[in-house]
């Protein structure tokens, strides 16, 4: 007999069935079973996203927003069905709020040109926080230096919490952006963006949250958070490599400079004047990349499917789990302990390098990430060259977590 | 001649990844995690003649290398730092390698251990003086961890050519020619 069901619970993944929509998951790596861990780096993609591919290459491909012809009419419905989807998958009030970018990290420098170097000036002031990764610090720096502006920067307290205190203590009227991340990629810490962005506004300073790690894992409503501006990659998500979305508030789009020239972000073009086109073409120039769009708007379809509610359910419950398991092992420290944390567990194990740490996972089939992370500054925060990273999706299992903590008592037996 | 001209790299290729899989644990072979746990020569050289820093930013590794160089001879060497057990391991097997070598020898043992490492030396069938040094001939196959045993090497090679700091990115570097991914 089922048990009643409360209607605020998540419904429980069918894990085993959603792995079975995934074709690398099956792959062995060196005679050993892939246990996936490196979704914060990468997550995989669904048949139903590769068959989307095939279909636009195979039947829908040509150039779009230009010739009469019937593919291109396909291509462009295609095409701007998907922003449409990732409209809705963010709860963006109008599509065109939505622009897309080769990933996150263009749709960051995106906003830096469009935004920063139009309204950013000397003896202004930049609030970024020590969890960001490089993409999210050193555009805001190539801008401080180019504007003779300030980059201040929120620190964190040894669970790798943003310290909301000192965050507030930095504002100033030269206080001109925020640009924080929303999870962090190294250590997995949820930060309290919705109260964040609040103090911001109150200050009439805009905020962008970098969500390349926010939006797989948790669902997104940058009307609720009341962010600015969004950022997110589409190959962290399930989707192709090549493609993410910046959101952006209408008006502040319009308001913003074109960041690239080109075809398509034109109204008209004569050698005395030319006339941009309306958001969000403006910020599109050139041929996009249409079939990484449409795949994206596939993948958001598929996680919308399972229901962002279910996955984040499920992934917590992996991370209670990992978190646990590797308590209980000597010798492994785990980097990052915030009280509201996304599936990310970064460890160190007393006296082994996290390269070597990896290397091994890898001989067991166990696929992590080791190094910074390109966040250095957390990494100088907490005194650690490295570490290893373990990053789970919905589709990883507690037995997946299972032959993590052997392929560590492995690594720790090696090293003895 | 095979018709197509990659035949032979990717017969090595998937013969050694073969290889590799039928023994997973081969890279971490007991000498290097006894030189891991056991550096030898690992410590500090008063006097030095040489010197040199060698960093990869990339995982952090850091080594300081301190040579006594006498005549046309390696009278003494030293390192220090903080690494992974490859890079730590290769820099200890080193040093034992090219102590009392002269300038000459070390040399050669530098571009046979970098060409070992990067897979251009076959030390099964080609003639080389690497001797125990061959734990390493596996690295080739593992191209995001090369730079982790080549690293004490391109430092030795700088601190004899008395540059002072020597990096796996750096573009100045002779030695640096690219190898596997950032």
């Amino acid at each position: 007999m089922n048990p009643p069901q409360s209607t605020v619970k998540p419904k429980q993944l069918d894990v085993e069935r959603i792995r079975a929509d995934f074709p690398i998951l099956k792959m062995d790596i060196g005679g050993k079973p892939l246990v996936y861990l490196d979704n914060a780096a990468s997550s995989q993609m669904p048949q139903q996203v590769i068959d989307r591919l095939v279909r636009y290459r195979s039947t829908q491909h040509a150039n779009i927003h230009r010739a009469v012809h019937t593919l291109s009419e396909v291509a462009t419905a295609a095409y701007e069905e998907a922003r449409r989807k990732l409209a809705r998958f963010i709860n963006a009030r109008e599509e065109r709020e939505v622009i897309f970018t080769s990933g996150t990290t263009e749709a960051i420098n995106l906003v830096m040109h469009g935004f920063g170097r139009k309204f950013i000036g000397a003896g202004d002031e930049i609030i970024l926080s020590t969890l960001e990764h490089h993409s999210n610090i050193v555009p805001w720096q190539m801008l401080a230096e180019e504007k003779g502006a300030t980059i201040r920067v929120v620190p964190i307290d040894n669970s790798g919490e943003l310290q909301s205190g000192a965050y507030e203590a930095l504002f100033n009227p030269r206080t001109k952006f925020v640009a924080v991340t929303h999870v962090s990629n190294a250590l997995g810490s949820i930060n309290p963006v919705k109260q964040m962005i609040a103090h911001a506004h109150a200050r009439g300073v805009p905020v962008l949250l970098d969500g390349a790690q926010a939006a797989p894992h948790l669902a997104i409503d940058v009307q609720d958070l009341g962010c600015d501006f969004y950022a997110f990659s589409g190959h962290k998500l399930c989707g192709p490599t090549g493609i993410g979305i910046l959101y952006g508030k209408a008006a502040i789009l319009e308001s913003m400079q074109p960041f690239k020239g080109g075809g398509d972000m034109i109204l008209s073009v004569t050698f005395e004047k030319t006339v941009y086109n309306a958001i969000p073409h403006k910020f599109e120039a050139g041929t996009p990349p249409i079939a990484a769009a449409i795949g994206l708007g596939a993948a958001v379809d598929y996680l919308s499917a399972i229901g962002m509610d279910a996955i984040a359910a499920h992934e917590q419950h992996l991370l209670d789990y990992a978190t646990a398991e590797l308590a209980r092992l000597a010798g492994v420290s785990i980097i990052g302990t915030a009280a509201n944390k996304a599936a990310v567990l970064s460890f160190v194990i007393a006296g082994v390098h996290p390269h070597d740490v990896g290397t091994l996972l890898n001989q067991d089939g166990v696929a992590v990430r080791t190094g910074h992370h390109c966040a250095q500054p957390v990494m100088q925060r907490f005194g650690l060259p490295a570490t290893s990273r373990a990053s789970f999706a919905f589709y990883n299992t507690t037995a997946e977590v299972d032959a993590l903590v052997a392929g560590i008592r492995n690594v720790q037996k090696v090293f003895t | 001649m095979h018709w197509w001209p990659g035949f032979a790299m990717f017969r090595r290729f998937s013969h050694e990844s073969q290889r590799l899989m039928a023994d997973p644990k081969a890279l971490y072979q007991e000498v290097i995690l006894d030189h891991n746990r056991k550096p030898r020569n690992f410590g500090r050289l008063d006097h030095a003649s040489h010197r040199a820093e060698g960093h990869n930013p990339l995982c952090g590794d850091h080594l300081s290398l301190a040579l006594n160089v006498e005549g046309d001879s390696v009278a003494g060497i030293t390192f220090e730092g903080e690494s992974c057990a490859i890079c730590k391991a290769s820099a200890s097997m080193m040093t034992v390698a090219v102590k009392g070598k002269t300038r000459q020898d070390a040399q050669q043992l530098i571009d046979e251990f970098r060409a070992m490492a990067t897979g251009e030396l076959d030390c099964g069938s080609a003639p080389h003086h690497l001797g125990r040094l061959t734990v390493f001939a596996g690295m080739r196959d593992l191209p995001t961890r090369v730079k982790c045993a080549i690293l004490p090497w391109h430092t030795l090679h700088a601190a004899l050519n008395s540059v002072a700091s020597t990096s796996t990115e750096s573009n100045d570097d002779p030695m640096n020619a690219p190898i596997g991914n950032a």
